[in-house]
């Protein structure tokens, strides 16, 4: 089943073994092992109610793992809260675009910048103009640099999509976890994320989880294949679209 | 991902445009409170009026303190009462007992040495309570009470609300347990007559620090003291607001999940932001002791409470200046309507929030800024 993971576990940025959780019984994941290399793209794909998403907030520490470990660099995430996961450098993207929508863009670039983000750092230290610099060219990646004034609310989904991605980047994270970043997006809109993913994946891992198979394709190196919790099958792409599980649990359907 | 940069210049200059505009007219109100406050309010009204000035102020501090919390915050507290009536009553006790302690002023001290307990507060004597309680005692000295109205409100509403937001009680849900503060608060006072003064309170203050209160000078003195702190308040809110924090609220309110994903420990930003509004709360509770002579239940519970998200919610949540003027408004209507249709006036505040919530969601600050902004549109039309 898992053949490719533990190959090199010293490149590993992100090893979740035996990972499972219920949610009154239900396991949502059971008994997922899992790993991501170092500065790796790795996309996660399978059905509705496969665990995907449910995997995506264990990490983050949105969900509380029953049982299993996440190391992480070292951390057993499992056991720490949400805001310590992030400041750990583990950088999250929800499925629908969560933006601070009554604050600018510049103004949501700036509060994601991981400087002073205790209550009396935030009321007393102001930001440096590396910030400023930091914040245009994130903006500038996320092709957002002439939005810098306008409310967040306003923005169309796409540029809400980018713009979240763009609060990720300030924190610099080390893992990335993206879910759907292209739902609702143009095809224009489609390419320019590939191309956006491919540039940012550049000395950080990131990790995936998509439904349109043209977009996979685009951006793929290793799929994982995700089933009822469990996982089915890793490889590269065209030999997921090869493999018959695959094909009859999710693909072919 | 590879547009130019080259016109981002212009909507930026605009905006900065914009927010200088934006500013100016936030700093002309701030001057036109600060000019009314201390020059127009105290010099043309008379004691009485003068009075009632006051008191509406004192309201005023826990609608500001509102505004933060529930407009920028987004938490909604049905329990300010709680933290007005900490301040209102630790005061209380304080001029109580000074006033227990001079037995020229008292009018309870013939009564108080028949019983042989001289220095006791009136109604601990028609109480049959022999002895101070033991958390009187502190309030004895001025340098005990006024850092405890400073310090223990805002402390316990920190502890309070961060337990409840650390296990992600929010919303809603954190609101009735604010609410069942104000109901306990209240029925506490009222069952423990003896050491409360009970649905009474505690009034018949003769002196602060040796000042006659039922002189004009004193009346004066205590509302500038009112005013100054009042305007202090605005511009703590003010700087929470425009500093990094006041963002970082906006963000926790708008997306929670978004912000502890981004790092931040919302829990504790809003506890922080709650105590803030606990301490003006309180600071406010105190003032109108001194002012009105009175601490009872009745600003404590529930419906005092609720009274004063009206007037946040009357100025414009988003508005500290607002919330002044909320304050103002909604207690003058009060009188007001008190005055003149006593069997109705309860109906007529209930209609002015009904009316506010369904037609004005931003308050008075709205109607100013939907003016603006019709303004700034017009202007970017002309261009």
């Amino acid at each position: 089943m898992q053949q490719n993971t533990m190959v090199e576990p010293m490149n590993d940025i992100l090893t979740v073994s035996d990972l499972t959780v219920s949610f009154d019984g239900f396991k949502a994941v059971d008994g997922l092992t899992f790993s991501v290399e170092q500065d790796e793209l790795r996309v996660v794909i399978g059905p509705n109610g496969a665990g995907k998403t449910t995997l995506l907030d264990m990490i983050c520490g949105k969900t509380r793992p029953s049982h299993g470990s996440i190391r992480f660099k070292g951390l057993e995430l499992s056991q720490m809260v949400d805001y310590q996961i992030t400041r750990a450098g583990v950088g999250r993207k929800f499925q629908t675009p969560s933006i601070y929508q009554d604050l600018t863009v510049f103004e949501n670039l700036e509060i994601s910048s991981p400087v002073n983000r205790s209550v009396l750092g935030a009321l007393f230290i102001k930001h440096r103009p590396e910030v400023t610099e930091k914040i245009e060219s994130v903006a500038g990646q996320i092709s957002l640099q002439n939005e810098l004034t306008t409310k967040a609310g306003i923005l169309s989904h796409g540029q809400k999509q980018w713009l979240e991605i763009g609060l990720l980047l300030m924190q610099d994270p080390d893992l990335m976890l993206l879910d759907e970043p292209v739902a609702g997006m143009s095809a224009r809109e489609r390419e320019l994320t590939a191309e956006l993913l491919k540039n940012i994946s550049g000395g950080r891992s990131l990790v995936v989880i998509e439904h349109d198979m043209a977009f996979v394709k685009m951006i793929a190196k290793t799929v994982s294949v995700l089933h009822q919790g469990k996982l089915l099958a890793e490889g590269s792409m065209s030999a997921m679209q090869s493999d018959e599980r695959v094909i009859e649990v999710y693909l072919g359907g | 991902m590879r547009k130019k940069a080259t016109t981002a210049g212009v909507p930026q200059a605009k905006a900065n445009l914009r927010n200088r505009v934006v500013n100016q007219l936030e700093r002309f109100g701030m001057l036109i409170l600060i000019f009314l406050l201390l020059l127009v309010v105290p010099l043309s009204l008379d004691t009485f009026r003068l009075g009632l000035a006051a008191k509406y102020l004192c309201f005023a501090f826990p609608a500001v303190g509102i505004v933060l919390f529930w407009g920028y915050g987004g938490i909604l507290s049905l329990g300010q009462g709680v933290f007005f009536g900490m301040g209102s009553y630790m005061m209380a006790m304080f001029l109580k007992l000074e006033s227990a302690a001079n037995p020229d002023s008292s009018s309870g001290t013939a009564l108080a040495a028949f019983f042989g307990s001289a220095g006791l507060p009136d109604f601990m004597v028609w109480n049959s309570i022999e002895q101070l309680p033991w958390f009187w005692e502190p309030f004895h000295h001025v340098w005990i009470t006024i850092p405890a109205i400073i310090i223990l409100p805002p402390l316990i509403a920190f502890v309070l609300s961060y337990m409840n937001f650390r296990n992600r009680v929010s919303g809603v849900y954190f609101t009735i347990v604010t609410l069942a503060f104000a109901a306990i608060m209240a029925i506490v006072i009222i069952g423990q007559q003896g050491y409360t003064g009970g649905i009474n309170g505690i009034t018949d203050f003769k002196t602060f620090l040796g000042l006659d209160l039922d002189t004009s000078q004193a009346k004066y003195v205590m509302y500038y003291i009112t005013a100054v702190l009042l305007v202090l308040a605005v511009f703590a809110g003010r700087f929470i607001l425009k500093s990094r924090l006041g963002k970082v609220l906006v963000a926790i309110r708008d997306q929670e999940d978004r912000a502890r994903f981004s790092g931040y420990d919302a829990a504790m930003f809003k506890a922080f932001i709650f105590a803030v509004g606990a301490l003006f709360a309180s600071v406010g509770g105190a003032m109108f002791t001194i002012q009105v002579g009175l601490a009872s239940p009745s600003l404590v519970g529930i419906v005092p409470s609720i009274e004063m998200v009206i007037y946040a919610a009357v100025g414009g949540r988003l508005s500290l200046i607002g919330a002044v003027y909320g304050a103002i408004m909604v207690n003058g209507a009060k009188t007001f309507f008190s005055e003149n249709f006593v069997e109705y006036w309860t109906f007529f505040i209930g209609g002015m929030y009904v009316f506010v919530v369904m037609f004005l969601p931003l308050g008075l600050a709205g109607i100013l800024d939907r003016i603006r902004g019709a303004a700034k549109h017009n202007g970017r039309t002309d261009e």
